[in-house]
């Protein structure tokens, strides 16, 4: 046979193709941290206007006012008449966003939760496998709803139901309550696009996530625990409240940050159910229309692009959200790492 | 020098004159240091492996030898942080030297491994192929045709799958997967071939088969073969090596003579005690 | 359900009833725990096959619509762009909205895609020192960033006269695929970077034997085997952009009219159903609950055609 090797030469010809494929491939890795980055240089740049102008002050001003002054003009900022020393663009306080933001999030995940960790534990200690898998899957379709879907249902059905049914039973029974009638006062108007129609919206998209970690966590509870319990003569639910979500504790907590994060992100379906009111003002009703984070930028970035300071504000909104969401993810990751080392 | 459990004595098959169809080419190695990290694993081995010879490698787990064999085609270098000092020379040039390219190393040094590890989306004879193809040889599909046959008849496997040769590779037995991989080894023409403990996954018949056909591969092939089996080494090599780690985890050549003065009349003390079964 | 008796208290304390008292509250407590949670499971699945119903419901009369007391499909909803009527309303379809999210997705798909598998290889095969870690917390923060800030980004830094960087002097279909890119490769790197981590060594070494070098073997070798794992990744995140919105809302604007032209505002399908859904005009709203059925049709293709795929010849070593 004759002698089919390449050249019997040990020295390399040609261009070296490993050190171009390893160069591509360092690239491609050096440009993803490149955008994360430029997400955060490009947000702090073009938010200087704002930042410059009002420090801190711009989370604790309770005032959006995007309308130009000139000096003179007597304005209405924090509740106080004030006389504008020079002309501004605008008066911008985002403390009604945060606000916006942080109760339909926390009002969801108070809904989602005990929703999805029930389901969790039906599924995982009261189903056999095959069914609990399916029924999981089926409640974890949810997820791949897009969240304009959400925005569609919730603004063309959810708000009917809302406002004709739901909210004026709560406000009806609950507004006779001391401490909740803060949050369904009795004579509130209910238009049915509010922060509480955004709350439910937003509960049931937060609610496959924190099903889904919780189901894997609670999975994971060694048997010896659970049985050890009912060898105490335990029933099945203390077994489940005594030994499984003590241990599990840790993980369906990070599922619920999680779901959280998630849910301070979501924009369209909350855009879309949250009313977009009156910002000035901010009661503890539930029902009042007004804005979250994501849906002031989503509602104002057209009129944000004509004007500097304007534009610089809603930046600012954004980097607040990047911030608040990137905390929340990352704590999240580490309780819920924590919690499934070792058996993944 | 007595032993106290010997192994049957090397059969009359070693003893054979080997006729040599493709002379085979000799690997020298000078003093080999291999490391792992800052551990060393290796130290010193020098070694003057004979072409067309069927060399074994024997020794107690842990005392080097896969190292050392890894060593041979720059295979180790592939695990993060392992180094190897030293030279190894294949017909006069070093494979270790500063210019020396360890991918071209590895098409005329060949390897086949512990567990067989046909390429699973492939089929047979895209195997047997694999190495030609994806190195930009330039083959005919006729010329292709025949080195396929070629190799698995040498490899022991042609009669067995010719007529399916366009099916999966691991569609195979275990011993059928390993005689491939054998095959794929030498469809590259390698000078040297490396085998590292290539039967010990396998049942005693496939053994046997491969350890046939390593006696036809010899005469085209230098053949080195680790192997913790005593008997496979003093069955099918001519020439054997054996290896010891000391107190240090350090891995040393002990021993180094043709087959049949390392089981009836080994020099050193060490050799025997392992070979008596005293130990390992 | 068994019921696991108590152990005898040894205690003469308690008197008979006392201790069968505790035993049937604790047992109705425990029957009710768990009729609580099996009904807040069928409630959690009800809520999504009652969202699915009204979408579909809402839906199929505006794509199927009975003219004449027959059944039609509606083509005009997908080949024609909104034409005026001549009694002022809107007729024609979303055809703008389904090219345009088409084109975005195209353009995104071919930058992601060799940028995810490239960050992917990485990490599997490179990976190693502070350059991994770091890019593995970015990741991990890049997927979880919201993708409104995302498309907040894209607006800050390329579109308009007081972006930073000026690239676009309006919005633009290629700006919208950019956002989407950001969002797509994170997604892909992870799944990818899964996949090729279960690809045992063995082959590797095999390739590696033979005298390749080590690019040709990941892409050789090692990417073919897991060719169908890929390819899934790569399909779940298209189906995940094609359902975003506001980054694409932010970056494309919107278009009434077919364009083709990247480098103008266009047009996307969920933008035009939010528009739509929210004009609160008769003629429009139910083309919008058409897309939305449209839309979720084609994502739920996209994922069952992934765990199709995935259910067939797995890897094996």
């Amino acid at each position: 046979m004759s002698a089919a090797a390449p050249p019997s030469k040990l020295r390399p010809s040609g261009l070296n193709g490993d050190r171009i494929f390893g160069g591509i491939v360092v690239a491609c890795a050096v440009f993803v941290i490149f955008l994360l980055v430029a997400i955060i240089a490009v947000l702090i740049l073009r938010s200087q206007e704002t930042l410059n102008r009002y420090g801190l002050d711009f989370f604790t001003s309770r005032t959006w006012d995007p309308v130009a002054r000139s000096a003179g003009e007597e304005v209405l900022i924090n509740g106080r008449v004030t006389t504008l020393k020079e002309a501004v663009p605008g008066i911008f306080g985002a403390l009604p966003f945060i606000y916006g933001t942080v109760v339909t999030s926390i009002l969801a995940l108070l809904i989602a939760t005990p929703f999805a960790v029930g389901s969790a534990i039906y599924v995982s200690e009261y189903c056999p496998r095959r069914i609990g898998d399916i029924i999981s899957f089926i409640i974890e379709l949810l997820v791949a709803i897009p969240s304009v879907a959400y925005g569609v249902f919730g603004f063309l059905v959810l708000k009917n139901i809302m406002r004709d049914s739901v909210s004026p039973f709560l406000r009806d029974t609950l507004g006779n309550v001391p401490i909740l009638n803060v949050f369904f006062p009795k004579n509130a108007t209910i238009l049915g696009l509010d922060l509480f129609t955004a709350s439910v919206v937003l509960a049931v998209m937060i609610l496959p996530t924190i099903l889904a970690v919780s189901r894997e966590i609670i999975r994971q509870v060694p048997r010896l625990q659970k049985e050890g319990m009912l060898a105490l003569g335990a029933t099945k639910w203390e077994s489940i409240r005594l030994a499984v979500l003590p241990y599990a504790r840790s993980g369906i907590v990070g599922g619920a940050m999680l779901g959280l994060a998630r849910g301070i992100g979501e924009t369209m379906a909350v855009t879309m159910t949250i009313g977009n009111g009156k910002l000035n003002n901010i009661t503890g009703s539930l029902f009042q229309s007004t804005s979250s984070l994501a849906s002031a930028i989503a509602s104002q970035f057209g009129e944000a692009q004509a004007e500097r300071t304007y534009g610089s504000a809603i930046v600012e909104l954004g980097l607040v959200l990047l911030i608040v969401s990137s905390v929340i993810n990352l704590s999240a990751r580490v309780l819920v790492g924590r919690a499934t080392r070792g058996a993944d | 020098m007595t032993l106290n459990a010997a192994p049957p004595a090397p059969t009359a098959s070693v003893q054979r004159p080997v006729e040599v169809e493709r002379p085979g080419i000799a690997l020298h190695v000078r003093n080999m240091n291999i490391y792992y990290g800052s551990f060393l694993a290796v130290q010193g081995v020098s070694i003057d492996f004979e072409p067309n010879t069927i060399t074994a490698l024997i020794g107690p787990s842990g005392c080097g030898k896969s190292t050392l064999l890894r060593s041979l085609n720059r295979m180790h270098e592939t695990l993060r942080n392992a180094r190897a000092e030293g030279e190894v020379i294949l017909e006069g040039e070093n494979i270790y030297a500063p210019d020396a390219d360890p991918v071209r190393v590895r098409r005329r040094i060949g390897m086949v491994f512990q567990k067989a590890n046909p390429f699973p989306t492939m089929s047979i004879y895209d195997n047997v192929v694999a190495g030609l193809k994806l190195n930009g040889v330039n083959r005919s599909k006729a010329e292709l045709d025949e080195v396929v046959e070629t190799s698995l008849r040498q490899a022991a496997l042609w009669e067995e799958v010719k007529g399916k040769i366009k099916q999966s590779g691991a569609s195979l037995s275990g011993g059928q997967q390993q005689r491939l991989c054998i095959a794929r080894a030498i469809a590259m023409e390698p000078e040297v071939l490396l085998l590292d403990e290539p039967c010990s996954a396998l049942d005693p018949i496939a053994t046997l088969k491969i350890e046939e056909l390593m006696q036809d591969l010899v005469s085209r092939y230098t053949i080195i073969i680790v192997t913790h089996n005593m008997q496979q080494a003093a069955r099918c090599s001519s020439k054997t090596a054996f290896m010891l780690a000391d107190e240090k985890r350090v891995g040393h050549l002990i021993e180094y003579a043709p087959t049949a003065e390392i089981f009836t009349k080994p020099k050193e003390k060490r050799t025997e005690d392992y070979i008596s079964g005293r130990f390992g | 359900m068994a019921q696991a008796q108590p152990l005898q208290s040894p205690a003469p304390d308690f008197t008979f009833t006392q201790e069968r008292a505790r035993f049937l509250r604790r047992r109705a407590s425990n029957q009710v725990a768990g009729g609580c949670v099996m009904t807040l499971t069928v409630l959690s699945c009800a809520i999504l096959f009652v969202l699915l119903g009204y979408i579909f419901v809402n839906g199929i009369s505006t794509l199927f619509p009975s003219v004449e007391g027959s059944v039609t499909f509606n083509s005009d909803f997908f080949l024609k762009p909104p034409e005026p009527l001549l009694d002022g309303t809107v007729g024609g379809g979303v055809s703008q909205a389904i090219v345009g999210t088409a084109m975005i997705l195209l353009v995104a798909g071919i930058f992601a895609v060799p940028i995810g598998l490239g960050t992917a290889i990485y990490m599997s095969e490179y990976g190693r020192g502070p350059l991994y870690r770091i890019l593995d917390f970015t990741i991990d923060l890049l997927a979880g960033l919201p993708s409104i800030v995302i498309g907040l980004f894209i607006l800050a830094a390329l579109i308009g006269d007081l972006s930073v960087l000026k690239v676009f002097n309006n919005y633009s279909g290629l700006a919208g695929s950019m956002a989407l890119v950001i969002i797509m490769v994170p997604i892909i790197a992870r799944s990818v970077e899964q996949i090729l981590k279960l690809v045992p060594d063995s082959l590797r070494e095999a390739g590696l034997a033979l005298g390749l070098p080590k690019w040709k073997v990941t892409m050789r070798i090692v990417l073919p085997t897991v060719a169908g794992g890929i390819a899934t990744g790569v399909m779940l995140s298209l189906a995940r952009a094609a359902g975003e919105t506001a980054p694409v809302l932010l970056t494309i604007l919107g278009n009434n009219f077919l364009s083709t032209n990247m480098l103008q505002p266009m047009d996307a399908l969920p933008v035009r159903i939010y528009t739509y859904a929210t004009s609160g005009q008769p003629d429009l709203v139910p083309k919008a609950w058409a897309g939305t059925l449209v839309l979720v049709m084609v994502i739920a293709l996209i994922s069952l055609l992934v765990r199709y795929a995935t259910g067939r010849k797995r890897y094996d070593a």
